[in-house]
């Protein structure tokens, strides 16, 4: 018998209804409130720059809601007028009854269009003015430092540019209806006040008992529903999770153990949702109850008050009116109560993200790059680090001539890849310069830096879209003829005519329909068809299958030609293509010149080159023999390699 | 007009309003859902069968339905009530009849009132919380069904659903399936009691008041049905729109150093007014329905509540019916104006259930592909030999494209075999047959003798392993992660294999150490550490087969080496089966197989192939060159 006994019997033991103790499915907790403050005031201020370009559309609508409101209180009166000088019983006044009905054609055709207007108006205001928070917010996360990009996980931004942006439209057509409600509310209480003082005061006698009752119950509903929604939000996390892992659960068997644990999660959420429920209609036999009280106390002291004469019938029939409607308003005011908490909490993510600040930021009078330049690259003494205590560069130097091919080497983490970043202005330096063309790339246009860059990833990203499309990415005019020479020209041509659809073809979210190989080459063609003097490559790193590899190779020597290239090479037939190395380590450059020179020197690239690795990043720090390695190291990112081979050393 | 019609948008305008599942919405066109299952327009009988699941709560239905038709009762006699106190008070005034009979006559009915109130309330109550219930305990049935049947869906099915639609049925198509009873259901019969027996009792007090006062129900239950179906219409229409919104705003922050690098921000603003502008628009004329039909609807039943108060106010100066007679007409038609303003719901309600219902039936009602045989016996591994039987394969979305052919071989417990070859060649196909993730076509593979489809899934499965290129990381601690396959072990042997695996120090530099949560998305683990991860996982699970998928890809070579020797031990009770493209790594295996289009074209060790100058040869010069002119002084590639 092989282990599988052994197995076995673990399983056995275990199997006593024991919970597994490495078991869980989905995420432990809900990371994000979701009820702040009912008002925020620099929310709401924040919030009210996206409303103001809209504000005739708000009066309007606010003023449509006034008028509607109004015709809301008219109509009873209108019946109550109808009644008490239309139908005195036996001797009516018709006049006075067609006097009525026109009143009431006339109230109900202003109530029409107010509400018409009303509503229309806050909807398309409301929906505009999500769609602007959500460009606002868009637009300046293409703008933001991406250093914020870089910690801040893209799941996590869209539900600030979905979910977020949603409660704003709420809150906005919600402070409408709220306004409308609370003027109905202190309508009606005017009106019955006006019709009659005693009668009105006495029926509002059952406010206190309603206002007491829902203090006890609001905070305890509001439990239950975050409860809820919390539970809903846990079980349907476990459930995407199994959808997405599927194949884990399934190639390690996990279906029992995993079913029991979504068994107690659905159970749970059953659990709340039943106790929410209970809560959300706790409050119906209370207002109906209250409802009822009111409606008693108008027919036994307003009924002794027709009859004593004091009152006309009319009021009595228009109270009764009233009343049926009267906590539809305070209702629904409790409801909107937590959508604006809901949407303050929501306001709050939103100007988070709207105020990060914009750390590279083209200066007045900066100047536009031109393809004209001379196509270099230099470093003068670059300092720089994402944490400034913790500088990933130190006082780096080297320079790029036109036409000329750098390779960057080094271990990971000596900051290669910050270099790179550095001519892009991705982010702005410490202490030094960079210069591209001669100019200070903090004085250029970004814009203009960007369009004579071309940069070739490590990861290729593409787009949803078509090949051709992607291709042309960097330069929406490019023809057709031009994108085919360009693939021809790195060799992707043979396999995307071959894709169904050939350029045309649609490229799966990712380009998850192409190999990591070939979404290379086609972000080599794209770098190719932009066509510009400078390019900047980081190589990949992964193990592609030696065809493909072959295939790039080639092409990275045509992408080159006439070209400066900056190139953070990992493969050594790059290292040795390149016009000149420059050895990068703990941030600083180690050594430079041609590879025959280096050899010479004995340095690290010839302890590098003589470890025979696939690849330079491979190499781990105890064969470097550099114990000053790892004092930096620890010091630097703490990248998961880095740190891997920085304990490594700390045991020695 | 909220004074008659209190609710507000939310209840009658299903938009999604804070729906964080916006993106992955149903997309019509390819999603499998809509391609094969709900394709045919099985409504009735989806409504038949969630309407059998609400019946597995006998006493709960019975009860909400009973409390309905007790409250609508209830409801139906407080405008009587109300005009019946009216009366009095004028009746007194008019005949003389007694200040103190009337008094009495009006606390009377004030008391009745009260208490028909009261009552009202309580089975209002009941009637909304059982109705919720009953819904609520067939979505957790539904809700662990379709767990179940997602995990044991075989991958075939996987590979041609996409997870949006998958999770847009879970989770949207459960929710509309659940409100089938009280959205649907309950308020039909709400519906069918009020303007019934309703009907009867005003056309029986007065046939041209009644008529009047019944004349916006067919106008408004109309409006609102086919403004309810419009809205429905248009609501996928809208969610495809917010999904392509979605999807150029999450590629662009996803993709944001090339955007950055090409400096394409422009362009990309672009890309998102078009999608902005697309959806803003439909959202807009979606408004413009709902706020349309909603003012027609409250004009139409205004203009009704007008004719009764004028013609009725005739008929009472005609002395043909009493005030309160008239106020009880009003009041009726404000009662019955909400639930026949809910027509539109209700028919929503029916429709939404049926798709969403059927969508989520259709995935229910799959057949399992891959499952245990009837008479399947747990495997049993005695000398742990594994065979491939002139086996073929092609998969099921392409049946005329085979991806092996009649492939055969062997290995046995403590060998290495490594099957190398072109992308696209089928290594990875045979790896997915061994722990039958797919049936071969033809020909067998057995382990020890057993065809693995007659022993049982969990046993083979257990007893084969294949450590994947990409694992899945789940979102939970790191030793979660690393026991996922044996969740019952000791700290010890997670640790162990997190050595092997050459993770342990990596693991212990992290914040909390082995108990650091770790997720899917976002930056944590680099794809060697993953890779790293599915070792150490699968080492836990100590397989008799263990299939290393070209999962050392991202690897470094030297850790590699670490990682190999630190698992020879470990190798030697199993069978190791290497997938890969690093030659360095595979070529001292025990035998290597190398396949092109499906078919094994050499087979041998390494020495033997070399020797035999064919396709492998070819692959090791190609990889050799890249670096041989660099290594003057070494022989080979290790």
């Amino acid at each position: 018998m092989l282990q599988g006994g052994e197995v076995e019997t673990e399983r056995d033991d275990a199997h006593d209804d024991r919970r597994p103790p490495h078991a869980v499915v989905g995420s432990h907790r809900i990371e994000e409130a979701i009820f702040g403050q009912a008002f925020d005031k620099n929310i709401v201020r924040r919030i009210w720059a996206f409303v103001r370009p809209y504000r005739t559309n708000l009066i309007v609508s606010v003023a449509a809601m006034l008028i509607l409101t109004g015709t809301q209180l008219l109509v009873p009166l209108i019946i109550r007028f109808a009644i008490d000088h239309g139908m005195q019983p036996g001797s009516g006044d018709r006049s006075a009854l067609l006097a009525a009905a026109c009143a009431f054609l006339f109230a109900i055709s202003v109530n029409f269009g107010a509400s018409y207007t009303q509503e229309i108006v806050i909807y398309k205001m409301a929906e505009k003015v999500l769609f602007d928070i959500r460009r606002a917010t868009f637009g300046h996360l293409q703008d933001v430092a991406l250093s914020f990009m870089d910690k801040t996980e893209v799941g996590r931004l869209m539900s600030r540019l979905q979910g977020d942006v949603n409660s704003m439209q709420e809150l906005l057509e919600t402070s409408v209806f709220c306004l409308g409600d609370i003027t109905l509310l202190f309508g009606i209480v005017f009106v019955m006040l006006w019709l009659d003082v005693r009668l009105g005061l006495l029926t509002f006698s059952v406010l206190p008992v309603l206002l007491i009752v829902r203090l006890f119950w609001l905070p305890r509903a509001r439990g239950a529903f975050m409860a809820a929604n919390e539970t809903n939000s846990l079980s349907n996390g476990a459930l995407a999770e199994a959808i997405h892992g599927v194949r884990a659960v399934q190639s390690m068997d996990r279906q029992q153990v995993n079913l029991m644990l979504y068994d107690d999660k659905a159970r749970a959420n059953l659990k709340t949702h039943l106790t929410a429920a209970k809560y959300a209609q706790m409050m119906v036999p209370i207002v109906d109850s209250l409802t009822g009280v009111a409606m008693a106390v108008v027919i036994v002291v307003g009924g002794s008050m027709v009859m004593s004469d004091r009152i006309d019938v009319g009021v009595m029939v228009a109270f009764l009116f009233y009343i049926q409607r009267f906590f539809d308003p305070i209702r629904s005011l409790t409801l909107q109560y937590s959508i604006m908490q809901r949407a303050m909490a929501s306001g709050k993510r939103l100007t988070d993200v709207l105020d990060v600040k914009l750390e590279v930021q083209d200066k007045a009078n900066a100047t536009v790059l031109t393809p004209e330049m001379d196509g270099s690259i230099e470093f003068r003494n670059v300092t720089f680090g994402y944490d400034p205590q913790h500088p990933v560069l130190k006082n780096v130097s080297f320079r790029v001539n036109p036409g000329e091919t750098v390779a960057l080497v080094g271990p990971t983490g000596s900051g290669k890849s910050s270099a790179m970043a550095l001519v892009h202005r991705f982010y702005d330096v410490q202490k030094g310069q960079v210069l591209v063309g001669g100019y200070d790339v903090r004085d250029l246009t970004q814009k203009s830096l960007g369009r004579q860059i071309a940069m070739v990833l490590q990861e290729p990203f593409l787009f949803t879209g078509t090949v051709f499309e992607n291709i042309r990415y960097h330069k929406a005019e490019a023809t057709r003829e031009e994108v085919i020479e360009a693939a021809m020209a790195v060799g992707a041509h043979s396999f995307i005519v071959r894709l169904p659809g050939g350029y045309d073809a649609a490229l799966c979210e990712g380009g998850s329909n192409l190999s990591l190989g070939q979404r290379q080459l086609i972000s080599f063609a794209r770098a190719l068809v932009a066509n510009t003097k400078i390019l900047v490559l980081d190589e990949a790193t992964a193990n592609i299958d030696s065809y493909t590899e072959m295939l790039i190779q080639k092409a990275l020597v045509r992408l080159l030609e006439g070209r400066t290239g900056l190139v953070i090479a990992h493969r050594l037939a790059t290292v040795r293509g390149a016009d000149r190395i420059v050895v990068l380590q703990n941030g600083k450059v180690a050594e430079s010149g041609k590879h025959e020179q280096l050899i010479e020197m004995g340095g690290l690239y010839s302890r590098l080159y003589r470890l025979n690795h696939a690849s330079f990043d491979d190499t781990p720090d105890e064969q470097l023999n550099t114990s000053e390695a790892a004092g930096y190291r620890s010091e630097a990112r703490s990248s998961g390699e880095t740190a891997h081979s920085c304990k490594r050393f700390a045991e020695r | 007009m909220r004074l008659l019609a209190p609710p507000t948008a939310h209840d009658h305008w299903p938009v999604p309003s804070n729906s964080q599942v916006i993106r992955g919405m149903t997309k019509p066109g390819n999603s499998f859902a809509n391609g094969e299952v709900a394709g045919s327009p099985r409504g009735f009988s989806t409504i038949a069968r969630i309407t059998r699941m609400n019946l597995r709560q006998p006493w709960l239905v019975t009860m909400a339905i009973g409390s309905t038709l007790v409250a609508a009762s209830l409801q139906l006699l407080i405008p009587a009530l109300l005009g019946k106190a009216i009366d009095q008070t004028q009746l007194a005034m008019g005949a003389g009849v007694s200040a103190a009979a009337t008094q009495e006559g009006l606390r009377n009915s004030a008391l009745v009132l009260l208490a028909v109130s009261v009552l009202r309330g309580l089975f209002t109550l009941a009637q909304n919380y059982l109705a919720e219930a009953v819904g609520h305990h067939v979505a957790y049935e539904l809700r662990v069904a379709f767990y179940e049947k997602i995990q044991s869906l075989s991958f075939s099915f996987h590979d041609q659903a996409h997870s949006a639609d998958l999770i847009t049925i879970g989770m949207l198509d459960l929710e509309g399936v659940r409100m089938y009873f009280s959205a649907a259901l309950v308020r039909t019969v709400l519906l069918v009691m009020l303007v019934g027996v309703g009907a009867h009792m005003l056309i029986s007090m007065n046939l041209v008041l009644g008529l009047l006062a019944l004349s916006f129900v067919p106008f408004v239950a109309l409006r609102s049905s086919i403004t309810q179906l419009k809205l429905r219409a248009t609501w996928l229409d809208l969610q495809e729109r917010l999904c392509v919104l979605s999807r150029v705003m999450e590629e662009n922050l996803t993709g944001i150093r090339v955007v950055r690098a090409f400096a394409a921000q422009a362009y990309e603003m672009l890309k998102f007014d078009r999608a902005s502008k697309s959806a803003l628009g439909l959202m807009h004329e979606r408004a413009e329905i709902y706020v349309r039909n909603i003012s027609a609807m409250n004009f139409s039943f205004l203009f009704a509540m007008g004719l009764v108060l004028s013609i009725g106010g005739n008929k009472v100066i005609a002395g043909e019916i009493s005030v309160g007679k008239l106020a009880t007409f009003l009041t009726f038609m404000t009662i019955l104006q909400m639930p026949v303003r809910q027509i539109g719901l209700i028919v929503d309600g029916f429709a939404r259930a049926s798709t969403c219902g059927s969508r989520l039936f259709g995935l229910l009602d799959l057949d399992i592909a891959i499952k245990d045989a009837a008479d399947a016996k747990p495997l049993e591994i005695s000398d742990g030999t594994l065979r491939f039987d002139d086996v073929s394969f092609a998969y099921p979305a392409a049946e005329n494209r085979p991806i092996l052919k009649n492939i055969s071989f062997e290995v046995r417990k403590s060998e290495t075999i490594a099957i190398v070859g072109p992308p696209g060649s089928g290594k990875s196909t045979i790896a997915h047959l061994i722990p039958r993730f797919y049936d071969v076509a033809s020909g067998v593979i057995t382990l020890d003798g057993q065809d693995i489809r007659e022993v049982t899934l969990a046993t083979l499965r257990r007893a084969v392993a294949v450590v994947q290129q990409d694992a899945f990381v789940f979102t939970t601690t790191i030793e979660n992660n690393i026991a996922y396959g044996d969740p019952w072990a000791n700290a010890q042997r997670i640790e162990r294999a997190s050595e092997s695996a050459q993770l342990h120090d990596y693991i212990l530099r992290l914040p909390a150490g082995y108990k650091t949560v770790v997720r899917e998305r976002g930056l944590s683990l680099s794809g060697g550490q993953r890779q790293r991860l599915a070792i150490a996982r699968t080492m836990m699970l100590r397989p008799s087969v263990i299939i290393f998928d070209d999962s050392t890809a991202a690897i470094d070579a030297a850790t590699e080496r670490r990682i190999r020797s630190a698992m020879q031990l470990f190798a030697k009770d199993r069978v190791t089966i290497i997938i890969g493209h690093r030659l360095s790594s595979l070529m001292h295996a025990n035998a290597i197989l190398f396949i092109e289009n499906g078919e094994i074209v050499e087979h041998g060790t390494h020495e033997d192939l070399l020797a035999k100058g064919g396709r492998y040869k070819a692959l090791y010069d190609l990889q050799v060159r890249a670096f041989d002119d660099m290594l003057p002084n070494q022989e080979g590639v290790g």
